[in-house]
């Protein structure tokens, strides 16, 4: 066959404009590595007129004074641990219960549907009208509770922050787990209920230890997302920047403190060392995010 | 039957009995949330509330329409941003599953949606607000834009791998280019998906706060130029709510009853989308 001149250099523009397509897809895609790598340099960058100036005293020491130029952030690192820790002992169970409901007792119908609808509500709700909500419901029922039970009655505090927190991750961790918790093979299911083992038998047996790995993940994942939640703590916390005493005493966040003191921070080592607490907070989700998403990937990928 | 047997039976019964009860424990929370902002903010909504600027502190009445404006405009202009250049990534990453800068950029995604929004606000500080010398709602945008772009790019590439090979090959055996298969036959079919990602995605940025605290900023007046500091609402009611003035604090309930029903009218928009148009195969 004959082929004309014309329908050849046809064809090779279309090719040609394939080509250009798919490398403006590939320079899209690598955008994302860009700005992710821009985010760490920008920070780093920022932050390190305040490394060089405090080094390691920045995460020893605990006295955090503006007014004297005094930069110790461990206060901020223990409240963020201890109530991140918290949330995510609170929310245990409830996850677990949603979780096992979801995954296992209920997969389709109306109950299911409803749960489901429920909790998606409540992922739904902004975090700055949960602290809205904490602020004014939670926190005057919290300091009748301390008055009971005889302590300074702040009402805002660790506690008030960690519960706030619980109620806000309950729906991402319940999801991820009931999805790891549907994963679990049936027919080793069914084989532990044919041998006669009862329902709880078996979950306890065949369904959590398979699982165990995924329900891992999850709850990685959702300490993840309490260390980094900032508006709902900023706003039950109460802003102390010292030491707790208890769990009912007020304290600051990693995120607490960025969110309260950054737009009012003038001096080249004030703004800087908030930008570091900035960093250590971007460095600690990210590791937990990683290792969180590498076992949960993992497992999408043998089912 | 045997005590022990008995015994079994009562233990897995109380277990699903706190299955039960734990499960729907949750139902308490939510129910104490939207009690509160329905009760207090039902009373506050009228039309001078919706569409008057605030007045000064002590003159009673006046709106939050520059809140409303600024949370649509910021949104919107977000969208802008990280809608085009997330379902370009989107695309990509469907398309090349088996390529390591695919998991790589796909990593890079994940770890994007795990970044405290409170550092991304941050990042938006240094990079927009800095260079361009002052507070402006185009950074809170960059912010948000930075937060959604991952949200679009997985919905994206979830739901296009869904898309049957077969009709690639159909699209491609009659001679449709590769760019035009995509383009006009691939992304159509997994338009649905993609605009319920989407709009999940506007739901949840329009409540953000933090990334827009030292970004966008807020402002009392009506602003339409991005250039400007401008408010939103999530921005004004941790304002208000924080302020000792009761007038302000009302208004926050106020507020919140607004942002609460935008936020879930979205997410079922989002779901009513994903089933309406829902191409199955």
């Amino acid at each position: 066959m004959l082929i004309r001149p014309g329908r050849v250099m046809k064809s090779i523009r279309t090719f040609s404009a394939d080509d250009i397509f798919r490398k403006v897809l590939q320079g899209v895609a690598l955008l994302m590595l860009l700005f992710l790598a821009g985010i760490v340099v920008t920070l780093t960058i920022d932050a390190l007129p305040a490394i060089k100036a405090l080094g390691l005293s920045f995460v020893i020491e605990t006295t955090w004074d503006p007014v004297f130029g005094e930069y110790g952030a461990l206060v901020f690192f223990l409240g963020t641990l201890v109530t991140s820790f918290l949330a995510l002992f609170i929310s245990l169970p409830f996850m677990m219960a949603i979780a096992l409901f979801l995954g296992e007792y209920y997969r389709k119908g109306f109950f299911s549907a409803f749960l489901k609808s429920i909790v998606e509500l409540l992922a739904g709700i902004p975090s700055v009208v949960y602290g809205f909500w904490g602020l004014f419901v939670l926190v005057p029922v919290m300091r009748s509770i301390e008055i009971k039970l005889g302590v300074v009655p702040y009402g805002v505090g660790i506690l008030t922050a960690s519960i706030v927190l619980a109620i806000m991750i309950i729906p991402y961790s319940a999801a991820i787990a009931a999805d790891v918790i549907k994963l679990v093979p049936s027919d080793l299911k069914e084989a532990a209920l044919s041998l006669g083992a009862t329902r709880y038998e078996m979950i306890k047996k065949i369904v959590i230890p398979h699982a165990v790995s995924g329900l891992f993940a999850g709850i990685l994942l959702s300490l993840g997302r309490a260390i980094g939640e900032t508006m709902a703590v900023t706003m039950v916390i109460g802003n102390a920047n010292r030491i707790m005493d208890s769990i009912f005493s007020p304290s600051n966040t990693m995120a607490s403190i960025i969110a309260n003191e950054f737009a009012e921070a003038t001096d080249t080592l004030y703004v800087a060392s908030l930008i570091e607490i900035g960093l250590l907070l971007l460095l600690v989700t990210l590791v937990i995010n990683a290792v969180g998403r590498y076992i949960v990937n993992r497992l999408n990928v043998v089912s | 039957m045997s005590i022990n047997t008995l015994f079994r039976v009562f233990k897995d019964r109380l277990f699903l009995g706190l299955v039960y009860v734990f499960a729907f424990l949750v139902i308490v929370p939510l129910f104490f949330v939207l009690y509160y902002i329905i009760k207090n903010g039902l009373p506050v909504i009228n039309w001078e509330f919706l569409l008057t600027l605030p007045k000064p502190m002590g003159d009673p009445g006046g709106g939050i329409v520059n809140a409303i404006v600024g949370t649509c405009l910021v949104v919107v202009t977000a969208s802008v941003f990280a809608i085009p250049f997330g379902v370009l990534t989107g695309i990509y990453l469907a398309e090349s599953r088996k390529s390591r800068l695919a998991d790589l950029v796909r990593l890079c995604a994940e770890i994007l949606q795990g970044i405290p929004s409170i550092v991304i606000g941050l990042i938006a500080y240094a990079w927009v607000v800095v260079t361009m010398g002052s507070f402006s709602l185009f950074s809170g945008s960059v912010a948000l834009a930075l937060m959604m772009l991952p949200v679009v790019v997985r919905s994206t590439e979830e739901t296009l791998k869904l898309i049957p090979e077969t009709i690639r090959e159909a699209s491609l055996a009659l001679g449709v280019s590769y760019t035009r298969t995509i383009l006009k036959v691939i992304l159509p079919s997994g338009l649905s998906g993609i605009s319920t990602g989407v709009l999940l995605g506007v739901a949840r940025l329009s409540g953000e706060t933090a990334p827009l605290l030292f970004t966008a900023f807020g402002s009392p007046y009506m602003n339409l130029n991005i250039f400007k500091p401008a408010d939103t609402l999530p921005l004004l009611i941790f304002n208000y709510s924080t302020s000792p003035y009761p007038d302000w604090q009302t208004m926050a309930w106020g507020a919140s009853l607004i942002l609460v029903a935008f936020v879930l009218v979205m997410n079922l928009l989002a779901k009513l989308i994903g089933k309406k148009w829902e191409v199955t195969f």
